[in-house]
């Protein structure tokens, strides 16, 4: 079998808790990848440009360049999709009909606020859905490499970068370990990294518990 | 048709500091045929208020390079490279807010409302300066509706009373700009004959539209060319 690296391992985990029926918005990044482990659950994937019923990436002799995803790649469209505008898109997101936004991050504190916006030492000129996304699906779930390029973990005391919100998020999955936000606690429910999850307490260094 | 225009014969609306409302995601439903004309016409100085500026070199970007946008208003110009770089040494002001804000801020406008309670960047830098309210325990911010002197909308066809109707995501912004501007400028890759397009299936009403304009681009090969 084929190695899985850091973000298909994250894309496949988060795709575990993905059930049929729901109505999924898939963000930039290792987000996007998600829909390739989805298999034969039937979601019904959103975009916030103004689509429900997102098919797979267009091949070269079907784009459509009016059609993309928010990240301005070509798309195609499922046979029960529909269009709409972006003030009805963002009703349906932020109107609570999104059952899960999954999004890339940057930091995540211990409660689950996260900072996915502004990237470090660039001017802030870019917000996107995310904010959206954020305050508005009934569970939001993001998507990141554990560590940053120094080593030191992206769940954090508290941020340091710029916070997307002040709604906290239902969960961090990682390349080691699905990390969850409850009661203003963190669980680990499923380590599958080469972390223990001692390992992970002490690379961490915030109280974590096992579920 | 009475509405039809070349964008050459509209350029007596465009005055210094207006403000336009652009339609448009990426380049996606972008009126490029009108921003080709708006970066030539003699009017500047306008604030914009569109997702981002352009992409690719094409629409908005060309109207900055030809030095006429003084303040932008939308969501995403991380894109931009030109426009944030001008933004960093303070020739280009920046109201940024997020998607759905914006959206809504700009049907509100349209629709006669004064502004909205979100709950979205509540408790974030973007929120800095604004209201924020406690409804039924849920804390929400205040945003101002949004309306513009001039929309430029792209659509994908109108028929000959100005009716619109859009292609998949190129709708995003317009619509909703089309009922937030004292002039709406419609730029269309057809015009049909009055009853080709159902009722049922109009997006825009044609009372929202006082112009039309052909599209000077097809699409091709993944991107939008002109044709000459």
């Amino acid at each position: 079998m084929l190695k899985l690296n850091s973000r298909e391992i994250i894309a496949k985990r988060i795709a575990l808790d993905l059930k049929n029926g729901d109505v999924v918005n898939l963000g930039v990044g290792i987000p996007t990848l998600v829909s390739k482990y989805i298999e034969d659950k039937k979601v019904y994937l959103q975009t916030e440009n103004g689509l429900l019923g997102m098919g797979p990436s267009a091949l070269k002799d079907e784009i459509d360049i009016d059609l993309i995803d928010a990240g301005k790649d070509p798309i195609t469209i499922t046979p029960e999709a529909s269009f709409f505008d972006s003030a009805f898109s963002f009703a349906m997101i932020r109107g609570k009909h999104i059952d899960v936004a999954v999004l890339g991050t940057l930091e995540v504190d211990r409660y689950g606020e996260i900072a996915n916006w502004s990237v470090p030492n660039q001017p802030i000129l870019g917000v996107g859905g995310a904010m959206d996304l954020v305050a508005g699906a009934k569970k939001v779930i993001v998507a990141s490499t554990l560590f940053k390029k120094d080593g030191s973990p992206k769940l954090v005391e508290s941020l340091t970068l710029d916070s997307s919100g002040e709604r906290r998020v239902n969960q961090f999955v990682t390349e080691y370990a699905n990390f969850i936000f409850q009661d203003g606690e963190i669980f680990i429910d499923d380590i599958y990294g080469d972390l223990t999850f001692e390992e992970l307490k002490r690379r961490i260094g915030l109280p974590l518990r096992q579920k | 048709m009475e509405k039809l225009r070349s964008s050459e014969d509209l350029e007596s609306l465009f005055k210094d500091n207006m403000r336009l409302l652009v339609g448009g995601f990426g380049i996606s439903g972008t009126p490029l045929t009108l921003l080709d004309a708006v970066a030539k016409f003699e009017a500047g100085n306008y604030e914009i208020v569109s997702n981002n500026l352009g992409d690719e070199g094409k629409g908005l970007h060309k109207v900055f390079e030809a030095g006429k946008i003084a303040k932008a208003i939308g969501s995403f110009f991380t894109i931009n490279k030109e426009a944030v770089m001008a933004w960093s040494i303070g020739k280009l002001e920046i109201n940024l807010m997020p998607q759905g804000t914006l959206a809504e801020a700009i049907r509100c406008g349209g629709a006669g409302i004064g502004g909205f309670y979100t709950p979205t960047a509540v408790g974030t830098r973007l929120a800095v300066g604004k209201e924020v309210r406690e409804i039924d325990g849920v804390r929400y911010l205040f945003e101002k509706a949004i309306k513009g002197d001039i929309a430029l909308i792209k659509a994908s066809k109108a028929d000959k009373a100005g009716n619109l109707v859009y292609h998949t995501t190129a709708r995003n912004f317009n619509p909703l700009m089309a009922t937030a501007a004292e002039v709406v400028i419609a730029e269309v890759d057809e015009i049909v004959e009055i009853g080709e397009l159902y009722p049922e299936e109009i997006v825009t009403p044609h009372i929202f539209v006082d112009f039309v304009v052909e599209s000077k681009y097809i699409k091709q090969g993944g991107t939008y060319v002109e044709i000459k």
